[in-house]
């Protein structure tokens, strides 16, 4: 009941015309960002920080733009798998399986929908968890004191990498220079420059934005400039008919169960740190398929097959936002950049968020019921839309996005140097993405590495320079265990699972060149 | 190969980030645990991961040819020139030249590639500070 007083007051905060103005346009373009191959939700989310953060918009407001985006980007993703057969972002994977022969089949207008309406349930049934699930995740989180949150903090590195990884020392190296980031500037306990260099711009540490930007933004379009003329371009596909748009109601019946179960899968994998979207909506479909497919029909263009990974991705969405909002501990490469709108805003999320701005917490929940809905009205009517934004061309295209991410860099700071830092970031981002090395916990690094050290070295401080504190309540010690097991499972299973997958994929196009 | 360099150089950077810690001057005041353990800590980490790739490769990436890493060499020089352009040009005509070389480098003709620029520059001029207030560097002639 108290959560259901909290969440009207949400409401309150979340109904005024500015921000459900923002939330549509969020939404609006979280789709059109998700659709098109190449910028995903973190990059989309990326992009428009700074600028959110230079429009001078409040907490709520710009949490409320962003998290929109978000969601926006998590619907957008099965255009481009269902029209094209590229996933729109790595989540939108799986979609393509059933998707695009459905699409052949000329049924593209109804797998559309369909994805729409299973991606609406996910979303709208991962918001109810977040909502019951967070504040009890809170209660759990108030035990803690910083030694916890030191070991906190070091399963969220270790799991990071998710149990697809293949290679964890590239995602500990990862971790390592991300922190290692986060380090340089004048140390906040001593006031000590570290790192430094005697560069006076560096004394404030290099911006968490400026790093995000340049890594995801950028590093995609030098991507793109190296495939230029050897990658697929949308323009040269052969056009699929959207054709109806509103799925037979025995369609839609039919893959009801398929729904619930997968939402709530998804949402598990969603709250659990190192699974994400992708991993939700593989494991729905995996599930779904050994469920429910007798026929065989799945990778022929099943509806059940679109439903499953959309509803189990979007859940897996709401899902990854329980502890990042809870503890402060993103488990996703999109929540930890939507932690840093958090930070960028001076707001420490964690279990003091929800009871010093509960406005923010039951705001931001209360709009992401609202954005749900406006994506189930955005995206089964105007679909038509969207897929004629796909036509755009990546020569045109990312030019624009380089030339929005400068702007939002030089309009937080109007400095030349920070420009040339994002560059260098680019740069790195690339070198980095060719070796295979993750960026995210590089992201999550250069977030969350003041934070880390600030309660490694409270925790001691407290018990008087002794470094055992640091695993000696039976808390830490579980953290600790789940730390590490997170870390050593992958080095096992990661590489099977990601045969697995690559597998599904190998299935699903040569189904479609049987065809 | 390619992973092994990458293990040297992320060994010698590991080095350098230890040996600057050791640099940080104690403060006169300092807490139990000081400046410089939590940096000396990830450096650890950063060279035990260096050594694991030096010593146990992934298989070679797909490097680009020369001719594409002069793309991508030339499109950074691009984007630092116009870094240091931008207050001096103002952000219409900076952002003018560098988008349009972009879409020039992503495969658009030449005249699509001057509209793509023209049309980057002057739209996010006219949204982002004609609309939403924006403010972006001003060149000589006031844009």
């Amino acid at each position: 009941m108290e959560m259901l007083a909290s969440l009207g007051d949400g409401f309150a905060v979340a109904l005024t015309f500015q921000n459900i103005g923002l939330a549509l346009l969020g939404c609006f373009l979280g789709t059109i960002m998700g659709a098109l191959p190449g910028l995903g939700p973190s990059n989309g989310v990326a992009i428009l920080i700074p600028l959110a953060f230079t429009l001078g918009l409040g907490a709520t407001p710009a949490l409320i733009l962003l998290t929109s985006v978000y969601y926006g980007a998590m619907y957008g993703g099965r255009i481009s798998s269902i029209l094209l057969n590229i996933p729109g972002d790595e989540p939108a994977m799986m979609t393509c399986l059933d998707g695009y022969p459905m699409a052949k089949k000329g049924q593209a207008g109804e797998a559309l929908a369909l994805s729409g309406i299973a991606s609406f349930v996910g979303a709208f049934f991962a918001t109810w968890g977040l909502a019951f699930l967070a504040p009890q995740l809170v209660k759990v989180a108030l035990l803690f004191g910083p030694a916890e949150y030191f070991a906190l903090f070091v399963l969220a590195f270790a799991t990071l990498g998710g149990i697809s990884s293949t290679n964890q020392a590239k995602s500990a190296f990862a971790a390592a220079l991300g922190l290692g980031l986060a380090m340089i500037g004048v140390d906040t306990q001593t006031g000590v420059p570290r790192f430094t260099f005697g560069e006076v711009h560096l004394y404030d540490g290099i911006d968490f934005l400026v790093a995000i930007v340049g890594l995801f933004a950028l590093s995609e379009v030098f991507i793109f400039l190296e495939h230029r003329g050897s990658a697929k371009d949308a323009t040269t596909e052969e056009k699929i008919r959207v054709g109806r748009i509103v799925p037979p109601w025995s369609m839609v019946k039919s893959c009801i169960p398929t729904m619930g179960r997968t939402s709530i899968l998804g949402f598990i994998a969603g709250v659990l740190p190192g699974a994400g979207a992708s991993l939700g909506s593989f494991i729905s479909y995996s599930m779904e398929k050994r469920l429910v497919d007798k026929d065989g029909t799945f990778g022929k263009g099943d509806p059940r097959g679109v439903a499953a990974p959309e509803a189990g991705n979007n859940a897996a969405a709401g899902g990854a936002l329980v502890p990042m909002l809870a503890l402060g501990v993103p488990g996703s490469g999109t929540t930890a950049v939507l932690l840093a709108v958090l930070l960028a805003l001076n707001i420490t999320p964690g279990p003091l968020l929800f009871t010093q701005n509960p406005d923010v917490v039951w705001g931001l929940i209360a709009a992401l019921f609202i954005g749900n809905f406006m994506l189930l009205a955005l995206n089964i009517p105007m679909v038509g839309l969207f897929t004629r934004v796909l036509m755009v061309p990546p020569r045109i295209l990312m030019p624009i996005v380089a030339m929005i991410s400068f702007v939002g860099i030089y309009g937080i700071s109007g400095s030349t140097f920070d420009l040339t830092v994002m560059i260098l970031f680019g740069i790195g981002g690339w070198a980095l993405r060719k070796l295979d090395v993750p960026l995210v916990p590089v992201i999550l690094g250069t977030l969350l590495g003041n934070e880390m050290e600030v309660n490694m070295r409270r925790a001691v401080n407290i018990a008087d320079g002794d470094y055992t504190v640091l695993a000696s309540s039976w808390l830490t010690i579980l953290l600790w265990t789940i730390a590490i097991v997170g870390f050593v499972v992958p080095m096992i299973a990661g590489k099977l699972l990601k045969r697995r997958m690559a597998l599904a994929k190998a299935a699903g196009d040569e189904a479609d060149l049987v065809d | 190969m390619s992973d092994r360099i990458f293990g040297g150089i992320g060994l010698a950077l590991a080095v350098l980030f230890a040996f600057q810690a050791t640099l940080i001057e104690a403060p006169f005041i300092s807490d139990a645990v000081g400046p410089s353990v939590f940096p000396i800590i990830i450096a650890m980490i950063m060279g035990l991961s260096s050594l694991y790739f030096l010593f146990k490769p992934d298989p070679e990436p797909a490097w680009p040819q020369f001719g594409q890493l002069a793309e991508i060499g030339l499109a950074a020089a691009v984007m630092f020139a116009y870094a240091q352009l931008l207050p001096v040009l103002g952000f219409v005509i900076a952002t003018m030249f560098a988008a349009g070389y972009l879409a020039w480098r992503l495969g658009s003709k030449p005249i699509e590639a001057a509209l793509v620029g023209i049309g980057t520059a002057v739209g996010i001029y006219a949204v982002f500070h004609l609309v939403l207030g924006l403010s972006l560097a001003r060149g000589p002639l006031g844009f």
